[in-house]
C-alpha cells in the first residue's frame, strides 16, 4: 500500500526525522490559510501535488511561492490539474491534495532509502550523495556511489553503522545530530509501521548545516494490514483502480493493463505466464487476474464482471490449472458465470487437471459459444484468433 | 531417490484442524506420506481422522512420536510464532504453506532458523514433494506426478503443476518437486535446491521456474554455470508484466532495472541456460537437453 508525501512525512516526523514544517491543503482557501500560517512573504512557501505517483516536479506539479498572491495562483493552478509524469501513465492522475510547507536553502542534496534486501532477508538502508536524481540510473551507472548497511533484526542499526554512513557520505558535524535521528527515525517507523520500502529523496543538508527531509515515500506491507487499523485513515481511494479495489473485496488479485483479452487464471505464476503467452502469439492482455487455489463460483463471477468492465476486453482466455480445485467445478462456474451476465465476447477455456474430461464435457453441453482449448498454448492461440489481433 | 523428503519423512502438521489444513492433511496421507502428529493448542488428546495424534504443542508432538518434519497451515497472524515454535522442537524441516506473512516477521524468523540449521521451505508455497517414495508435503495434486529422476524448483505453485504436467505427459518423471514460494524472505533459494539436486545421484536435470522480482535467478545463473554438472531447463514468467505492479506474489514485483522477465531471460542464456520461449515448452526444453545427453532413451 502507498501513502502521500504529506502523510509519510507526518509519520517520519513522529518518529524524529527532521521534516520541513507544512500542511495538507483540500483547496485552494485552506492552501492559502496554510501559507499564511507559514508566513509567506516572509520566507518562500513549497506548493506540491500529492499524488502517488513520482516525478511531480517535472510534471509541473511542484511550485515554489515567494508570495501569498503567488502561493494563491500556484494552488490554483495545481488543485485539479490532470498531472502527468513517467509514472502516471498517459493518462495522468488527478490533484486533489496539495502540500504547502517551508521552503529551505539547499546546500546539497542526498538519497536516503530503506529496503529489505532478500539476499540477506534483512532491512538495509541505502544512502547516496547522488540526491535528487533517479536512484536506478545512479545504481545502474555508478553502483559506488550506493552506500549500504544491513541491518540485523535481533540488534537494529548500530552506532557504527551510522558513523560509517555518516562518514562515508562526508556529512559536516553540524549534521551528526539530524543524521542520527534520519537513520535511527526511518528504521524504528519502518519495523514498527510495517513498512516495505522507504525513500527520502532529496534528503537535504541545509545552508544552515542541518538535515531535512524533503520529500519522503512510504510503501507499507499489505500483509501486515491486520495490525495496523490505521492504514484504512491513510488509504487514498482515489490513486486505486476502482476495479482492482472490487477484486480486493472477493479475494481476487487483479491488475489492469493496456491490452484487450482478459485472463482468468489460478495462481499468480501461471497468470502472468498466460499473459505472457498470449503477447508471444502477437495479442495484448487486458490484466493479470488470479482467482486463488479454491475460487467459488461467486469469485470467478466476479471475475467475469470485473474483466468485461474493461472497455477494451474483446474476448477472454481461462485458464485453470486445477490440482485441489476440480475441474467439473470450474466449469460450472464458468458456465453460470458466463450466463447469468450474457457472455458477448469469445471466451476461450483451457482446463487441464482434476476431473478435466468431465469438466470439458460440461463446457461442450452448455449451448454456450465457449471454445475449448487443449493445452496453454493452443489456448493463446485460439484466443488471439478468435478476437482478430 | 530425492532430496530433503522421502520415505523416513515422520511430519507433524502445525494447524491440522483448520478447514485447509485438515483438507491437505487428507491428500496427503492418501498419497502416503507418513503423518504422525497434528498440533492445534487446545485440542490435545484428540485424534484427527481416527489415527493420528493431535498435541497442544509441537515440542510434545516431536517427543511422543518422534516426528522430523513440519508442514504449516497456521494463519499468517501467527505464523511466524508457529516457526520458531517447529524449529524450537527438533524437527529439522519446516514446509510452511502459510500466504500472507507479515515480511518483517519472517525476516526476524530467518536468522533464528539460520541458526538453529533448521531448513525451511516457503512460507507461500505449494509445498514438496518426492513422488518415488510417496511423500507429499503441501497441497499440489499428487496425480499429475510420476516417479523419476527430474528436479523441479519453482517460485509459484500452479507453474509448477503446469511444469511437472508437461513432464508426466512427455514420459518423464520427478525426483522431487520444491515450491520454493513467492514471498520476498523465504527459506530456501533457487541456489539451495540446485545444489541439492546437483548432489543427488538419483537426479539428472533440473526445471527452474522463476518470476520478475528480486534476484534470485541471477544468483542461480551465476551458480549453474560455476557448479553444476547437471541439465537445467529455465523459464521466467512475467514478460508481459508492467513495472512497479504487484503480480500476486509479494515478492513478484519489478522495482529495478535488473529484476524483469527478459533481463534475466538473457542472464540465464548468457550462462548456458536453455529457457523454454513459453510456458508450454518447459517439458520439452528439459528434454531436449536430457536426449542431447543420452539421459533419456
Amino acid at each position: 500500500m502507498k501513502i502521500h508525501e504529506y502523510q509519510a512525512k507526518a509519520l517520519l516526523k513522529k518518529y524524529g526525522v527532521p521534516v520541513p514544517n507544512g500542511q495538507v491543503a483540500f483547496s485552494v482557501e485552506e492552501a492559502t490559510a496554510v501559507a499564511k500560517q507559514l508566513g509567506v512573504g516572509d520566507k518562500k512557501v513549497v506548493v506540491k501535488a500529492q499524488i502517488h505517483a513520482g516525478g511531480r516536479g517535472k510534471g509541473g506539479g511542484v511550485k515554489l511561492a515567494g508570495t501569498l498572491d503567488q502561493a494563491i495562483a500556484h494552488s490554483k493552478a495545481i488543485l485539479g490539474m490532470t498531472l502527468i509524469t513517467h509514472q502516471t501513465g498517459p493518462q495522468g492522475q488527478l490533484v486533489k491534495r496539495l502540500l504547502i510547507e517551508d521552503g529551505c536553502n539547499i546546500q546539497h542534496e542526498y538519497y536516503f532509502g530503506m529496503v529489505l534486501d532478500r539476499e540477506t532477508s534483512r532491512v538495509t538502508i541505502m544512502a547516496s550523495t547522488e540526491g535528487g536524481m533517479d536512484i536506478e540510473e545512479v545504481a545502474a551507472k555508478t553502483p559506488e556511489k550506493i552506500l549500504k548497511a544491513q541491518i540485523h533484526p535481533a540488534t537494529g542499526v548500530g552506532d557504527y553503522q551510522i558513523n560509517q554512513l555518516f562518514f562515508d557520505l562526508g556529512l559536516p558535524k553540524s549534521a551528526a545530530k539530524d543524521f542520527r535521528n534520519v537513520v535511527l527515525g526511518c528504521y524504528n517507523a519502518y519495523v514498527q509501521e510495517d513498512a516495505s520500502l522507504f525513500e527520502i529523496n532529496p534528503l537535504v543538508l541545509t545552508k544552515e548545516g542541518g538535515l531535512l527531509a524533503l520529500d519522503g515515500k512510504i510503501n507499507f506491507d499489505d500483509n501486515a494490514g491486520f495490525r495496523h487499523p490505521e492504514w484504512a485513515e491513510l488509504r487514498d481511494m482515489d490513486e486505486e483502480e476502482p476495479t482492482e479495489i472490487q477484486a480486493a473485496k472477493f479475494e481476487l488479485s487483479y491488475v489492469k493493463l493496456d491490452g484487450n483479452i482478459g485472463c482468468l487464471v489460478n495462481g499468480a505464476g501461471l497468470a502472468m505466464s498466460t499473459m505472457d503467452i498470449i503477447k508471444h502469439h502477437g495479442g495484448e492482455p487486458a490484466n493479470f487476474l488470479d482467482v486463488g487455489g479454491s475460487a467459488s463460483q461467486e469469485a470467478v463471477t466476479e471475475g467475469f464482471k470485473i474483466i468485461l468492465s474493461d472497455p477494451h476486453v474483446k474476448g477472454i482466455l481461462v485458464n485453470i490449472f486445477g490440482g485441489i480445485m476440480k475441474c467439473d467445478v470450474i466449469a460450472a462456474a464458468v458456465i453460470a458465470a458466463a450466463k447469468q451476465i450474457q457472455m458477448t465476447v469469445p471466451l476461450v477455456v483451457r482446463l487441464e487437471g482434476t476431473n478435466v474430461d468431465l469438466g470439458k464435457s460440461m463446457l461442450n453441453d452448455s449451448g454456450l459459444a465457449i471454445v475449448s482449448a487443449d493445452d496453454l498454448n493452443d489456448a493463446a492461440q485460439k484466443i488471439v484468433k478468435a478476437i482478430g489481433a | 531417490m530425492s532430496i530433503l523428503v522421502g520415505k523416513d519423512t515422520r511430519l507433524v502438521v502445525q494447524g491440522i484442524t483448520g478447514s485447509a489444513g485438515s483438507f491437505h492433511t487428507r491428500q496427503c496421507m492418501a498419497f502416503g506420506t507418513n503423518v504422525v502428529a497434528g498440533v492445534t493448542p487446545g485440542k490435545g488428546g484428540q485424534l484427527f481422522e481416527e489415527k493420528v495424534p493431535i498435541f497442544h504443542t509441537v515440542r510434545d508432538a516431536v517427543k511422543e512420536t518422534g516426528a522430523n518434519a513440519s508442514m504449516i497451515f497456521v494463519p499468517p497472524k501467527f505464523a511466524a510464532d508457529a516457526i520458531l515454535e517447529a524449529a524450537d522442537s527438533g524437527v529439522s524441516l519446516v514446509v510452511v504453506i502459510t500466504e500472507g506473512i507479515p515480511i518483517l516477521d519472517m525476516v526476524k524468523v530467518k536468522p533464528v532458523l539460520d541458526a538453529k540449521g533448521v531448513r525451511m521451505i516457503g512460507p507461500n508455497c505449494p509445498g514438496i514433494i518426492t513422488p518415488g517414495e510417496k511423500c507429499k508435503i503441501g497441497i499440489m495434486p499428487a496425480q499429475i506426478h510420476k516417479p523419476g529422476r527430474i528436479g523441479v524448483i519453482s517460485r509459484s505453485g500452479t507453474l509448477t503443476y503446469e511444469a511437472v504436467f508437461q513432464l508426466t505427459q512427455l514420459g518423464i518423471g520427478q525426483s522431487t518437486c520444491i515450491g520454493i514460494g513467492g514471498d520476498p524472505v523465504i527459506g530456501t533459494q533457487f541456489i539451495d535446491a540446485l545444489a541439492l539436486f546437483e548432489a543427488d545421484p538419483n537426479t539428472d536435470g533440473v526445471i527452474m521456474i522463476g518470476e520478475i522480482g528480486g534476484n534470485a535467478e541471477v544468483k542461480a545463473a551465476q551458480f549453474i554455470k560455476e557448479k553444476m554438472t547437471k541439465p537445467v531447463a529455465a523459464f521466467i514468467a512475467g514478460k508481459a508484466a508492467p513495472p512497479g505492479r504487484r503480480m500476486g506474489h509479494a515478492g513478484a514485483i519489478i522495482s529495478g532495472g535488473n529484476d524483469t522477465a527478459d533481463a534475466k531471460i538473457k542472464i540465464l542464456e548468457a550462462a548456458n541456460i536453455r529457457v523454454a520461449s513459453t510456458p508450454s515448452h518447459m517439458g520439452v526444453a528439459m528434454k531436449e537437453q536430457l536426449l542431447e545427453r543420452g539421459l533419456l532413451r
